[in-house]
C-alpha cells in the first residue's frame, strides 16, 4: 500500500494510519467490452491498492456481461475508496462488498471458491501417499501415468494452500489456480 | 434506418457527429493517420479548424475555450507523436474536470499491434489520463461513440474522453446515427440531484453554525451560471464568509462584502484562519487537495463538514466529512437557497457577530501587504495595476504555473465564473498561453491575457505563430524575474538556498521574439511607465508580449509552508531571511 510508503509527515498522506487493514472480496459487473479489464487493474496499480486474487468471466452473454471478483486489502477507508473510484469507471454497473455484505446478513464470511490442478511427481511410498490425501480432500485425478498425478481440487482458498503445503514434501511440480468465485448467502442477488 | 442518405464515410461520420454536437471549433495539427478527417475539414465550412504549432498547444487551446464557454472542447490529433502531445492537456483536463473530446488518429486496424510507423498504442496510454476513451474498430459504431463521448465528457464531472480512430474506419462505408437516436451506455447514468434529506440535514446544521465557512471550487464553475447565481444567493441568505480555491475563482464576486479571499497554501490569513476555527465547514464542489488543507491531522479540527460533489469517489476521499451530498453543485444550491428561506424566521442572524469580529481582525492582518518600490516593478504591483486597467473592460484571463500565477489569484478580482483559467491540478507550466488562444477564438472580441512567467512562456512559445495566423490578439503578459520563481523560492526554503538550476542565464529578447512571429513587442522596466504601457498592450489589436520585468527576488507570501496546519502561515512581514530558512523543519523537507 502506498500510504506505507509515505514518509511520515507527508503533505500528501499525513494522517497516521490508525485504522487496521482488512481483506474483503468485491464483486464487480462491468461491461463486457475491450480494454474493461485494463482499466480495474489500472485503476489499483495507479492508486497503489493490493490485488490479492482477480477471477474474471463473461457471465451474462445475451448483455455482454462481465463479473469480476477481486479479493483485496486494505484499510475500512481504502476499501470505501476502491469502491467510489471503481463505480466511477464508465462500463462499471455495480460493486458490491460481498464482505460487508455478508456481515450484514450475520454471515462470517461470503462464500468462496477456488478450483486448482496440482500437478506431483508420484512413485514409490510417495505415490501411494499422495492418492490416500487428496481422497482426503476430495481432489480428483484427472490426468495420471505411472510416475505422475495431476488432481482437481475446489473448495475455500486455505483448503487449497493447505492441499499444496501437503503435496510439497510428496513430489509437487506444478499448481495453477483459478482465483476466487464468490458470493453471499441466501436468496438475493449482488 | 440504413437509407442511402444515412451512409457515409468515417471520416464524414466525424464532422456530421461533431456538427450534431454543437461543435464551431477544433483545435488540431495534421498528420498520416487522420488526413481523410483533414480532407473532410476542407471540404466543408460548419466547423473552424485552428491549426496549432504543437499538439500540447490544441489540447490546452481546447481547455481554454471549454473553460471559458462551459461548452466541450475538441482537439484532433494524429496517431503516434499526436496521440503522445495530446496527453499532458488530457491529464491537465482531467485533474481539473475539464470536458474535453480529443479524436485521435489511428494506424489501419490490419497493422495495430505490428510496430507500424507512427503507431502506438493511444487507448493504453491515455487510459489513465482520460475519463474514458475508445477504439473504433466499425465504422458504424462511429456515430454511437463520438455521441456517447460527447455525453461521457459533459456529464456528471466533466473531463477529457478520447476517440481513437483508425485509418481504414476512417475511409470505410457506414451508417450515421444522430444524437437522439443513439442509447447510451446503461452503466455510467450520473445522478445530479442531491438527497433532499442529507440537503435538510445540512441546513439544519447550518442554522445553528456560530462560525460558519463555505468553502467553494471548481465544481461550482463546471456546473454553470445557475450554480454561481445560487452559490451568490446563498451566501446573501445566510451571510456565511466564504472563500474559494484556486479554481473556484470567480463563482463569488471579489467585491462581495463576505468574500475572503483565496484560501490554502498561498491562501490569505483570513480565509485560512476561518477554514481552521470553523464549527461548520460547507466545501462546495471542492476537494480537500493537499494543497488547500496543508497538513491533514490539523486541518479544521473542530468543524462539522458538509461537502457538495458530483463525484462520490471525493467524498470522505482525503478529508472525513459529517454531511455529504452527492449530486450536480447547481441542483443541490437551489434545494439549499429554498430549504433555507423556507427556515429564514427561525435563524439568529445575530449569532455570527462575534465571528465577523474575528475576521475583522484577520483582515486587518493585511496578510497581501508587500513593500512599494518606486524604482523597480513589484510583482504584485504589476498585476493589481494590470487589474485596475483591465476591470472594466470584457476581460478573460489565464495563467502559466509558479509565482505569477499565485499573485494573479491573489492579486486579480474575478467579479464572474468562466473568466479564470489556470492549470490547478496538474500544475501545467505552459499552458496559460495557448489556453488564452482557445478562450480569445471562443471571445474574438473580449481582452483576453495569459499572466505569465519567463520561465513558463518558453514551454508552448510556439503557439505565437498560431495566433498571428489567425489574428487573435492575445496578450501576453509576462512578470520577468529572470528565475522559476517558485521553484527557487522552495529551495530557498528547504535546500539551504542552494539555487540549482532555477535561474535562467540565457534569456530570449521577448520583444524580438514577437516581433519575429509577427505579433507586438513591448518592454517595461520602470513602475511609473507601467500604466502607459499596460495601455499600449490594451489598445494593441494584435498578439503582444509584454516583457514586464520584475524585482528579481520577490517572493510569494503568505504561505502555508509544507507540514504546516492553516494557522502556521508564514506571513510576508515576518518572512525575513532567517524565517524563511527555517520554516519548514526536517521532516516538512521531505515534502513536495
Amino acid at each position: 500500500m502506498n500510504a506505507h510508503l509515505q514518509p511520515t509527515g507527508s503533505a500528501y498522506f499525513i494522517a497516521k494510519e490508525t485504522e487496521l487493514a482488512e481483506t474483503h472480496t468485491l464483486s464487480v459487473l462491468v461491461d463486457n467490452e475491450p480494454g474493461v479489464l485494463a482499466r480495474v487493474i489500472g485503476l489499483f496499480s495507479g492508486r497503489g491498492y493490493n490485488i490479492e486474487s482477480l477471477t474474471v468471466s463473461e457471465t451474462e452473454h445475451e448483455a455482454h456481461l462481465s463479473r469480476i471478483t477481486i479479493v483485496t486489502r486494505g484499510t475500512p477507508h481504502v476499501l470505501e475508496q476502491i469502491k467510489n473510484q471503481l463505480e466511477r469507471l464508465v462500463p462499471v454497473h455495480r460493486v458490491v462488498d460481498l464482505t460487508v455484505r455478508a456481515a450484514g446478513l450475520g454471515h462470517e464470511r461470503p462464500i468462496e471458491r477456488e478450483l486448482a490442478l496440482v500437478k506431483v511427481h508420484g512413485s514409490g511410498e510417495h505415490r501411494v501417499e499422495a492418492l490416500r490425501l487428496a481422497d482426503a480432500f476430495r481432489a480428483s485425478v484427472i490426468d495420471a501415468n505411472i510416475d505422475h498425478f495431476v488432481f482437481e481440487i475446489t473448495g475455500k482458498p486455505s483448503k487449497i494452500e493447505q492441499f499444496i503445503a501437503i503435496m510439497k514434501p510428496l513430489g509437487l511440480i506444478e499448481v495453477c489456480r483459478t482465483g476466487i468465485a464468490a458470493m453471499n448467502r441466501g436468496p438475493q442477488g449482488m | 434506418m440504413s437509407g442511402t442518405e444515412n451512409q457515409m464515410t468515417g471520416a464524414e461520420i466525424v464532422l456530421q457527429a461533431l456538427k450534431d454536437n454543437g461543435v464551431e471549433h477544433i483545435f488540431g495539427y495534421p498528420g498520416g493517420a487522420v488526413l481523410p478527417i483533414y480532407d473532410e475539414i476542407f471540404q466543408q465550412e460548419d466547423i473552424q479548424h485552428i491549426l496549432v504549432r504543437h499538439e500540447q498547444g490544441a489540447g490546452h487551446m481546447a481547455e481554454g475555450y471549454a473553460r471559458s464557454t462551459g461548452k466541450v472542447g475538441v482537439m484532433l490529433v494524429t496517431s503516434g507523436p499526436g496521440a503522445t502531445n495530446a496527453v499532458t492537456p488530457l491529464q491537465d483536463a482531467l485533474m481539473d474536470s475539464i470536458p474535453l473530446v480529443c479524436i485521435s488518429g489511428q494506424v489501419p486496424t490490419s497493422l495495430i499491434g505490428s510496430d507500424a510507423f507512427q503507431e502506438c498504442d493511444t487507448i493504453g496510454i491515455t487510459r489513465p489520463c482520460t475519463k474514458h476513451n475508445w477504439l473504433v474498430r466499425d465504422v458504424n459504431e462511429l456515430a454511437r461513440v463520438i455521441h456517447e463521448a460527447f455525453r461521457v465528457a459533459q456529464s456528471g464531472r466533466p473531463g477529457p474522453v478520447v476517440v481513437d480512430i483508425p485509418k481504414d474506419v476512417q475511409f470505410a462505408t457506414g451508417t450515421y446515427t444522430p444524437p437522439s437516436a443513439v442509447p447510451t451506455q446503461k452503466s455510467y447514468q450520473p445522478k445530479t440531484q442531491g438527497d433532499l434529506k442529507k440537503i435538510e440535514e445540512a441546513v439544519a446544521l447550518m442554522k445553528t453554525a456560530r462560525q460558519p465557512v463555505i468553502y467553494s471550487g471548481g465544481g461550482v464553475i463546471n456546473s454553470g451560471p445557475q450554480a454561481a447565481h445560487f452559490l451568490r444567493e446563498l451566501v446573501e441568505l445566510t451571510d456565511f464568509p466564504i472563500t474559494s480555491t484556486l479554481m473556484g475563482l470567480g463563482a463569488y464576486p471579489a467585491s462581495g462584502k463576505n468574500w475572503l479571499g483565496m484560501l490554502g497554501m498561498h491562501g490569505t490569513y483570513e480565509a485560512n484562519l476561518a477554514m481552521h476555527d470553523c464549527d461548520v465547514m460547507i466545501c462546495i464542489g471542492a476537494r480537500f487537495d493537499d494543497r488547500i488543507t496543508g497538513r491533514l491531522n490539523a486541518f479544521s479540527p473542530n468543524s462539522k463538514k458538509i461537502h457538495i460533489d458530483i463525484d462520490p469517489s471525493s467524498i470522505n476521499k482525503n478529508v472525513r466529512v459529517d454531511v455529504p451530498i452527492i449530486g450536480d453543485v447547481a441542483a443541490v444550491l437551489e434545494d439549499m437557497v429554498r430549504l433555507w428561506r423556507a427556515a429564514a424566521k427561525t435563524v439568529d442572524q445575530t449569532r455570527l457577530g462575534d465571528w465577523w469580529k474575528a475576521i475583522s481582525r484577520w483582515r486587518a492582518r493585511n496578510s497581501l501587504a508587500y513593500t512599494p518600490s518606486a524604482d523597480v516593478i513589484m510583482p504584485q504591483y504589476a498585476i493589481q495595476r494590470l487589474y485596475e486597467l483591465t476591470k472594466d473592460r470584457d476581460t478573460y484571463i489565464t495563467t502559466e504555473v509558479g509565482q505569477h500565477q499565485m499573485w494573479a489569484a491573489q492579486f486579480f478580482g474575478f467579479e464572474e465564473p468562466n473568466r479564470w483559467m489556470t492549470s490547478g491540478g496538474l500544475g501545467t507550466m505552459g499552458y496559460g498561453f495557448p489556453a488564452a488562444v482557445g478562450v480569445q477564438v471562443a471571445h474574438p472580441e473580449s481582452l483576453v491575457i495569459d499572466i505569465a512567467g519567463d520561465a513558463s512562456i518558453q514551454m508552448c512559445i510556439q503557439e505565437m505563430s498560431c495566433a498571428v495566423q489567425y489574428g487573435l490578439p492575445v496578450k501576453i503578459f509576462i512578470l520577468n524575474n529572470q528565475y522559476m520563481g517558485m521553484v527557487r523560492q522552495w529551495q530557498q526554503l528547504l535546500h539551504g538556498n542552494r539555487l540549482s538550476h532555477s535561474y535562467t542565464e540565457a534569456m530570449p529578447d521577448f520583444v524580438k521574439l514577437a516581433e519575429a512571429y509577427g505579433g507586438v513587442g513591448i518592454r517595461c522596466e520602470k513602475p511609473g511607465e507601467l500604466d502607459d504601457a499596460i495601455r499600449q498592450m490594451i489598445d494593441t489589436p494584435a498578439p503582444v508580449i509584454f516583457d514586464c520585468r520584475v524585482a528579481n527576488l520577490a517572493n510569494c507570501f503568505p504561505m502555508i509552508p509544507s507540514g504546516k496546519a492553516h494557522n502556521e502561515m508564514l506571513l510576508p512581514d515576518e518572512a525575513t531571511d532567517e524565517a524563511v530558512a527555517n520554516a519548514i523543519d526536517a521532516k516538512g523537507r521531505q515534502l513536495v
